[in-house]
């Protein structure tokens, strides 16, 4: 699409005409396949009549758990588009040789590669390792819900307004054209005038909001909500990483934030902050940018180290090797994860001593992850190993994320990364260890989980497959970009004019296909289970012989996740407990308060959306109505004092009584 | 740590009801809030101080800045801070006239406030140095903007709940609002100090 | 990675990041590997011991031990806490000692192994990252090019770069490792080539739609091929002065190798200012304004309209007003002194001894022998050297 160089503006529809929806045919493809999928949900779900039951008991809920689950199903779409993003580069940069330009023109491609960048870190990942500690965290520390079940629901509908202000750059408009960081002075007006930054721009200022309530909430959770005896030093190793990961939220979303609103008024104002001119410093922005990304990162990662933690504690029978190492390291990553990111551009000359000194912190991050490392392999020692699908995760992610780590800490050498920067060795670390780390933690503690949050395991056999695909097509499709970088070959480029170089690219395309087929098995493993539920039911709630809280109670937990508030007496409650032949108090029940489900977050989001749109395309009626029905909505939802309930103990003692019958059907299953 | 404590049956549940304290968790989070916000204007100082310099030959602060003024605008919100607290010690007393009455003069303080920086910001941009004119207009704006904003908005806050503690008098959730709605007035206070030292009166003598 | 080693092999004569034919990309490569080697001390036994504890501590081995309870030992912990330290203490020895010797700002000191450099001062090259095509100025030969590099081999290069209109990268794999071209300012890169050749150079940093044409061919020549190179570029007829500069820096992609017999000599350095249109306060002037407290109220009315406001880079901010400029106040001579005097030329280090601290020995291999038996760390220091760097 050729981008008018003067955008006739409207008063009604702002820059928005005609000329917004693409002239490409895969972007028409792209919508048909959207729109028949979309029709087809929403014709099922009104053959069902779902409509009502979805809105009350999912969009308007404040249930942690539910929206612990709705928060990955938002990452699992837009992992099938990201996906969908990263297929596109591989193919076009496996044709683009000998002199053919490929399928994709430069303001396609482009789009391309950013939107797979932003959409897999703030819409897949971010919302997967979300989801997962709002649906863990209040179970694992014997809370009911978390602190601020409103801010929950509000926190997961900003992210999914960002996500949809993202999807629709699809087809109104375009995406940003700029790398997923969007440096300036490329994503300023003067060289990105049309729409796309600006989507890019609100998209992540919408889910940011989202983000940033939610690492607060989180926070203050496992602050107060925490069972009686559950001290610090008693938590769940997972737990623990979800505090540190909502601390790095709190303190880095926060720069994020004010940086794309310096870039916002350079855009819309004309301010110079980031200018060539008048006294702007594009370099401040790569600064800012980057101390928030890198902490991002750990933000990543760092749940995913609980998760393995978890698993590896479970599937060895085992406790954990080096508990309070594990915390301390955890710790210490944290801290130094702020210390570092100016590793991500040694190249802009910025000195020996600084570089070495970023070089050196960098560095350093390596020694407690090494440790942590070790700490899993040390639980494995002397343990018995059952290796279901989370175990046989963990094992692949311990020998791939080390090679990653290896590379990482390789480009923190600068003289080394002087010549591998901006390489596709670079892509190939950081997809190392964002898939061999965050992916293949998620992939394990999706099977780890699945039976507590549904009440049936996954199936095996296609669990086997797309876990095979996947760690295959991973190797395939990355080693080859590793020896690209060594022999000089540089990211986010389309074309290329050396032949010799065709083949790596075309074993990556390869392995990025297996990884579909894995992608598939996952797809096809989910169905299969949730047809075959009865055969793979689990009634016990403890499928895996746990160790934790969120084994104790039934799969899937009631609203109320406990009826009796359980009391921890060292690491391992639930451990402790089937060690001690703890049954169930089975009386007195009584009432339990509880949060009262509500639309205001669906309805501020869903404003927030629409302002964002409007100020994507200036259509600046819209925006000041949307942000003032925001603001009137927020101050209305003040004036709603009934904002709980009380669950009747005589609905409590059915819900448990249900519960007990299933315990004794299965007189084997400890504990109780 | 890792020894195994032997425990009387029934030792792992509270059967008590548990008395889970609401609004327990308010003021913390609230905390690590205005921690965050305090971040967003960590950001915005550090900005000022790398543009702070660059006039891109044009006007610096001692061509634009009217200390007077500046200092008439501190003492408003010195002093909104101060009414508030007086605020808050009626609250206590449980005396709900007394309450509205102090919030009301906070808010005309706040709104005071505001006129003034909105007449500095009108000044400025009259005479040709608005955000655009250089990087260091553009961080003072930023700055001083983004203070502005969050003082609008805790005027709307004001306003919001006055009319709640009318309906409703001081309620447990109002209590907390009040103690929330102190703790972020205070802190613009605290901003604002950052604001006049580091932008207005260093700039003064750079 | 370990297992693709053979398959490294195989691409070995390919693998231009490992076997490149500058000295300073060779030093880096080096590091790379030697770092590579430090990390595997600890990755292969991790990677194995991963494999053996799940093979060995399978549920099915009834004949493995098994301790549920074990869950701590400090000797342990210390060892595992330990190892990482020690080898990240080394790597961080070779990192600081590594990174200062091929900073990329610094002088050259050898041409390779075995030649300290010459008295001849590095060959200046001036670089400018257009939309989307690189400008090379050769000041001291008075011509331009454009897209196409030639050196001679053997004698340094001094690349000061920068950038017309977004953030950039100049990379030469096969020279030297890449720095960043930035509009407003100026980065400095040091690199030799040793042997003769065509060489790959390109553009690492994404700068828009033209960016995968943004490449250009370095040419390693020998002194009388360099010289042959100038006079053929000189013979043309083809003059870059300012104006022609400002048609050059219009957008255009996959831009064929052209050359300039002259050079309007104060170009570079107006571009780094961002003067080089008419009328348009220098830089460097403006920041000599600034740092006596600006042009006061004065300087509001010091500005004048873009004269060319649909220019790439310039577009008018929905809420904003019009892209504009600031009027330079300079009278001629004083610019011309004022850009002539900026960044004078920084001499190589001379004192080519080994590496010590003071009052230490030189290093010895763990064999006794010489790490590197290489006639420029032989040179004995001067008792009177205060240090070597």
């Amino acid at each position: 699409m050729a981008i008018p160089t003067e955008i006739p503006t409207t008063f009604l529809l702002g820059r928005l005409d005609w000329n917004a929806v693409p002239q490409d045919p895969i972007v028409w493809a792209a919508g048909v396949v959207v729109a028949i999928g979309g029709a087809a949900v929403l014709w099922m779900l009104h053959k069902h009549r779902l409509w009502g039951w979805l809105w009350r008991e999912w969009f308007t809920s404040v249930d942690h758990k539910k929206i612990g689950i709705m928060y990955i199903v938002l990452a699992l779409v837009m992992f099938v588009r990201g996906f969908a993003d990263a297929l596109m580069m591989r193919l076009q940069q496996v044709l683009a040789f000998n002199g053919s330009e490929g399928y994709l023109n430069a303001h396609h491609y482009d789009q391309v590669f950013t939107a797979h960048g932003v959409i897999m870190i703030f819409f897949v990942a971010m919302p997967f390792v979300t989801g997962l500690m709002n649906y863990l965290v209040p179970l694992q520390i014997g809370a009911r819900d978390v602190s601020f079940p409103f801010l929950n629901n509000l926190s997961f509908w900003m992210t999914v307004g960002g996500a949809a202000l993202t999807m629709m750059s699809l087809f109104v408009g375009e995406f940003a054209q700029t790398g997923w960081l969007a440096f300036p002075p490329l994503s300023g007006i003067g060289y990105s005038p049309y729409v796309g930054v600006d989507y890019y721009i609100w998209g992540l200022q919408i889910a940011g909001v989202g983000t940033t309530l939610s690492g607060i909430n989180l926070l203050v959770t496992i602050v107060k909500m925490r069972a009686p005896g559950m001290t610090m030093m008693r938590m769940p190793i997972f737990t623990w990483t979800a505090l540190c990961t909502n601390v790095l939220i709190v303190a880095t979303f926060p720069v994020l934030t004010a940086t794309l609103v310096l870039l916002t008024l350079d855009r819309y104002v004309g301010t110079n902050f980031f200018t060539n001119d008048l006294g702007g410093n594009a370099m401040m922005y790569v600064n800012l940018i980057w101390i928030w990304g890198h902490p991002e990162v750990y933000i990543l990662i760092l749940p995913l180290f609980g998760v393995y933690s978890e698993v590896v504690a479970t599937f060895t029978g085992k406790r954990l090797f080096g508990y309070a190492s594990m915390v301390y390291a955890t710790v210490c990553i944290t801290i130094l994860s702020y210390l570092v990111w100016l590793h991500h551009f040694f190249t802009m000359g910025s000195g020996a001593s600084v570089n070495s000194f970023f070089g050196i912190t960098t560095m350093i991050i390596s020694v407690p992850t090494g440790a942590k490392i070790f700490n899993w392999l040390f639980t494995m020692y002397r343990s018995r190993i059952r290796f279901e699908l989370p175990m046989m995760w963990t094992i692949a992610f311990m020998l791939t994320f080390v090679i990653g780590g290896m590379t990482g800490v390789l480009l923190a050498v600068p003289p080394a990364d002087f010549v591998l920067h901006n390489s596709l060795f670079l892509v190939a670390h950081f997809h190392n260890v964002i898939i061999g780390g965050v992916l293949f933690g998620l992939f394990a503690a999706i099977n780890y989980w699945w039976p507590k949050a549904f009440g049936f395991r996954l199936d095996v056999f296609w669990g086997k497959v797309s876990f095979w695909f996947w760690v295959v097509g991973f190797w395939t499709a990355f080693a080859p970009l590793y020896i690209l970088g060594l022999m000089g070959v540089t990211r986010r480029m389309r074309v290329f004019d050396d032949p010799g170089l065709q083949i790596w690219f075309g074993i990556a395309a390869f392995g990025a296909v297996l990884i579909a087929i894995g992608i598939g098995a996952m797809f096809v493993q989910f169905g299969v289970s949730i047809r075959r539920r009865d055969r793979l039911r689990d009634e016990t709630g403890d499928p895996w012989d746990g160790r934790t809280l969120e084994w104790a109670t039934s799969s899937p937990p009631p609203d109320y996740n406990f009826a009796f508030t359980p009391v921890s007496h060292g690491l391992d409650t639930w451990w402790d407990m089937k060690r001690h032949g703890q049954t169930r108090p089975k009386a007195p029940y009584r009432p339990i308060h509880m949060p009262r489900n509500t639309g205001s977050g669906v309805v501020i989001a869903g404003l927030a959306t629409v302002c964002g749109f409007a100020l994507v395309w200036y259509i600046w009626w819209l925006a000041v109505l949307s942000f003032a029905g925001l603001v009137i909505g927020a101050v209305l939802h003040t004036f709603d004092y009934a904002r709980d309930y009380h669950i009747p103990a005589e609905d409590i003692r059915a819900t448990e009584a249900v519960r007990d019958r299933q315990l004794a059907a299965h007189p084997l299953a400890r504990g109780a | 740590m890792s020894t195994v404590h032997q425990q009387a049956p029934g030792d792992y549940w509270d059967v008590e009801p548990h008395h889970h304290h609401e609004g327990a968790s308010t003021s913390i989070g609230f905390w690590v809030y205005l921690m965050s916000d305090c971040l967003m204007f960590a950001v915005l100082f550090a900005v000022f101080g790398v543009l702070g310099g660059s006039y891109a030959a044009g006007p610096g602060p001692q061509d634009l800045f009217d200390l007077k003024l500046v200092a008439l605008n501190t003492a408003f919100l010195l002093l909104s801070s101060i009414t508030y607290g007086f605020a808050m010690l009626a609250m206590v007393r449980g005396n709900v006239r007394g309450t509205l009455g102090w919030m009301a003069v906070t808010l005309v303080f706040g709104l005071l406030f505001l006129s003034i920086e909105i007449y500095e910001f009108q000044h400025l941009i009259h005479l040709g140095a608005g955000p655009q004119r250089s990087a260091f207009l553009s961080a003072f704006f930023a700055l001083v903007g983004t203070h502005g904003l969050h003082v609008v908005f805790g005027c709307l806050w004001m306003v919001t709940l006055m009319i709640q503690v009318r309906q409703r008098g001081l309620t447990g959730a109002n209590r907390r609002r009040l103690g929330c709605l102190s703790m972020f007035w205070h802190f613009l206070d605290v901003i604002w100090i950052g604001v006049f030292t580091f932008v207005y009166l260093m700039g003064m003598v750079r | 990675m370990v297992w693709l080693l053979p398959v490294m092999f195989l691409a070995g004569c390919k693998a231009v990041v490992l076997a490149p034919s500058g000295d300073i990309a060779a030093r880096q490569a080096e590091l790379l590997v030697q770092s590579t080697l430090l990390m595997l001390i600890i990755i292969v036994p991790v990677m194995a011991l991963t494999v053996w504890f799940a093979w060995r501590y399978r549920a099915a081995n009834r004949r493995a031990s098994y301790a549920p309870d074990w869950d701590h030992s400090t000797k342990l912990e210390l060892v595992i806490w330990a190892i990482p330290l020690l080898i990240i203490v080394c790597l961080g020895a070779l990192t600081w000692v590594g990174t200062h010797l091929l900073d990329p700002y610094r002088p050259l000191d050898r041409i390779d192994a075995e030649t300290p450099v010459g008295a001849a001062d590095p060959l200046p090259v001036q670089v400018v990252a257009l939309d989307w095509k690189w400008l090379f100025v050769y000041p001291e030969q008075g011509v331009a090019s454009v897209n196409e590099l030639a050196v001679p081999v053997d004698r340094p290069v001094r690349f000061t770069l920068t950038s017309a209109s977004v953030m950039n990268a100049f990379y030469i794999p096969a020279m030297a490792g890449m720095i960043y071209a930035m509009p407003g300012m100026q980065t400095t890169l040091h690199g030799v080539f040793n042997d003769e050749g065509t060489y790959q150079g390109l553009a690492s940093h994404y700068s828009g739609a033209g960016f995968s044409g943004m490449r250009f061919k370095a040419r390693a020549l020998d002194d009388a091929g360099f010289d042959a190179w100038v006079a053929q570029a000189a013979a043309g007829n083809e003059t870059l002065d300012r104006a022609r500069y400002l048609e050059l820096a219009q957008p255009s992609q996959s831009v064929p190798p052209m050359t300039f017999a002259q050079v309007d000599p104060e170009l570079f350095q107006r571009v780094v200012n961002r003067c080089v249109e008419q009328g348009r306060m220098c830089m460097a002037e403006m920041m000599a304004l600034d740092a006596q407290g600006g042009l006061g109220l004065a300087g509001i009315a010091n500005v004048a309209l873009l004269a060319d406001p649909d220019a790439r880079g310039t577009a008018r901010p929905v809420l904003g007003l019009p892209p504009f400029q600031v009027t330079g106040i300079c009278s001629v001579d004083e610019q011309a002194a004022m850009l002539a005097s900026a960044a004078p030329l920084v001499k190589a280090p001379r004192d080519l001894s080994p590496m010590r601290g003071r009052g230490l020995a030189a290093p010895q291999g763990i064999l006794g022998q010489r790490p590197d038996p290489d006639v420029l760390t032989r040179t004995v220091p001067r008792d009177d050297a205060e240090q070597n760097l």
